[in-house]
């Protein structure tokens, strides 16, 4: 992805979702900030999903905030996934790479 | 001989030792209202409570409770310390306590019950002792075997008279049963009634007794009412909660239990509560009407009796206003004591005469062990209640619970605390499927017949794992923060600091 990133966010705060905001920034590298209802025991593995997820889609000198309220794996990927295609202006993403 | 005689001559019984006599010196009813106190303070004071000594209440107030905060107030303004809290449960409401323990005024508790701030500071050791969590009968048991000696035991209630006959079906915060009070009046050694209105005398029938009691106190308030049935006994609108529940009264229908004069008890919770509604359509569908509900009473139990679908109440405890209304209305609606409902020692508790218990639970096991106490993240967030006494005495024992809580599994490879061993847990019903326990080969087998969605254990908690992915391991420290007592006192598991 080689567009330069502006601030977007997708997803809500209601039970079982999550709400991400994609932030900018001058370092490089992927920063993450995750708040979860279910940090103790699906923390760990929530951050590695997001990062992995913000990998696959090739961002970089960007900060992910999600704040997740107890939602499923696949919730919070298609929720980082749409902030940073919107962070990004793609209006024709090449879906199988989503997947 | 002749000693004898001497005793008993005449003139002695005239003298002033002579204790008849002796009280005929004051005015005739003069201390017919000797048992009022004019607050609070004065009434611990006639108690003669000590530092160390062990107070007790009950919580037929459940969320609505006023009584707990204002007396624990009281008393550490007085300045004692090192008090024993025997509160038959406590609840959200009671997050107050933990200054009182920080203070030192409380450094030991016994309850069936924690919940919000007060279970995640014990969690995080707050205190030195550990809480003993025990069932609602094998408080009883406690009491009765003496290692739960209560020294002063302070009763909220509703309506009193000034000579200590009290109950909690009338007046303004009406809390239905003093099922578990009734066993503190009996048992502690000074027992103070409060009120928020005094009648006259005699305020009967009475739940509380005249003879049990040592002192009234006058109250502006005991409870909130529109509080006592908040929090677990909501009635839901949840789909999935539905669902679960129309599973459970299919199993109920097909159990080789359902008919005429079949009992049962619903414990709190939105699935088991609905489970009452549906299960009322088929038993008049079918003409079919139960002798006895029991436990914790609703106002959908209540509809049952008021349509004829059950022909008596044992109430324990009320869960809400309705059922708490109809205990002083309706004469099939009976208030039992603590002892009477659940004690495992008592000559005589209802749950061994109980053919069908619904619980719910906030983990289930592979082995089917239930855990009702802590939260999937290792907090003290429940309470034991009559769930192990039930299960283990009810023909069958029916647990509800949906397959996952937002992401956090229901159903587990081990749970993080047992309350109610998985022996005496017949039939899980989740959202997305039945596991029955092996022991119960006919029932299972049964209940495929009628068509039910039967899975295995291990098909759930794999699926549920497939949701939510495999949680991490919460991380203890060695100290135990409470001790989870079985029914009949011994320790079943304990719960440890978090880290």
């Amino acid at each position: 992805m080689s567009k330069k990133l502006e601030t977007a966010h997708a997803g809500t705060l209601e039970s079982s979702d999550a709400f991400v905001r994609v932030i900018p920034v001058d370092a490089k590298g992927i920063e993450i900030e995750l708040e979860s209802t279910v940090e103790e025991i699906y923390g760990d593995a929530i951050r590695a999903l997001i990062l992995e997820t913000a990998m696959a889609m090739k961002v970089d000198g960007v900060k992910l905030i999600v704040q997740d309220k107890g939602a499923l794996d696949y919730v919070i990927k298609a929720r980082v996934q749409t902030a940073i295609l919107r962070a990004s202006s793609e209006t024709q993403p090449n879906w199988s790479a989503l997947s | 001989m002749k000693d004898i005689e001497k005793q008993f001559k005449v003139e002695d019984l005239t003298s002033v030792n002579a204790p008849f006599f002796r009280a005929k010196e004051k005015a005739k009813g003069e201390d017919r209202r000797a048992k009022l106190c004019e607050s609070i303070e004065e009434a611990i004071k006639r108690s003669g409570l000590k530092d160390g000594m062990t107070i007790s209440f009950h919580h037929a107030f459940r969320g609505g409770d006023l009584l707990i905060n204002n007396v624990m107030n009281v008393i550490a303004k007085m300045g004692f310390k090192n008090l024993r809290l025997a509160s038959s449960s406590l609840a959200s409401v009671h997050d107050p306590i933990v200054e009182h323990i920080k203070n030192g005024v409380v450094t030991e508790i016994y309850t069936s019950g924690l919940r919000s701030k007060l279970g995640e500071a014990i969690s995080k050791g707050l205190m030195e002792k550990p809480v003993q969590i025990h069932s609602h009968g094998g408080r009883v048991h406690l009491i009765q075997s003496g290692e739960l000696k209560i020294d002063v035991a302070f009763l909220g209630v509703p309506v009193c008279d000034a000579f200590g006959n009290a109950n909690g079906y009338s007046g303004r915060s009406k809390c239905g049963s003093l099922g578990y009070a009734m066993i503190d009046a009996q048992y502690a050694d000074y027992v103070v009634v409060l009120t928020e209105s005094l009648e006259e005398y005699p305020n009967v029938p009475a739940s509380l007794h005249q003879d049990q009691v040592d002192a009234v106190v006058l109250v502006d308030e005991v409870g909130d009412p529109s509080k006592i049935g908040a929090g677990e006994t909501r009635m839901t609108t949840n789909p999935k909660e539905l669902l679960l529940a129309s599973h459970t009264a299919k199993l109920i229908e097909h159990s080789g239990l359902f008919k005429e004069g079949f009992s049962i008890q619903t414990g709190t919770g939105g699935a088991s509560l609905a489970t009452t509604v549906f299960l009322s359509e088929k038993m008049e569908e079918k003409g079919i009407h139960a002798s006895f509900g029991l436990g914790g009473i609703t106002g959908t139990m209540v509809y049952m009796l008021k349509r004829g679908l059950i022909k008596t109440l044992l109430d324990v405890q009320s869960f809400d206003e309705f059922a708490a209304k109809s205990l002083g209305e309706n004469k099939n609606h009976i208030e039992i004591s603590a002892n009477e409902y659940a004690n495992p020692s008592s000559k005589g508790a209802s749950i061994k005469q109980l053919d069908i218990v619904v619980l719910s639970a906030l983990e289930v096991d592979l082995d089917f062990n239930v855990n009702v106490i802590t939260g999937s993240k290792g907090f003290l967030r429940g309470a034991s209640g009559g769930h192990s006494d039930t299960a283990a005495e009810a023909k069958l024992s029916i647990i509800v619970a949906p397959l996952t809580r937002g992401r956090l599994p229901t159903v587990t490879k081990r749970v993080n605390t047992i309350v109610t061993p998985g022996s005496t847990v017949d039939v899980v019903v989740t959202d997305q499927g039945i596991a029955v326990n092996p022991k119960n080969v006919e029932l299972k087998a049964r209940l495929k017949k009628a068509g039910l969605q039967i899975v295995e254990m291990q098909e759930l908690y794999e699926r549920a794992i497939a949701l939510c992915g495999e949680p991490a391991e919460i991380k203890y420290t060695d100290k135990v923060v409470a001790v989870i007592r079985y029914r009949d006192g011994s320790i079943i598991d304990v719960v440890r600091q978090l880290a």
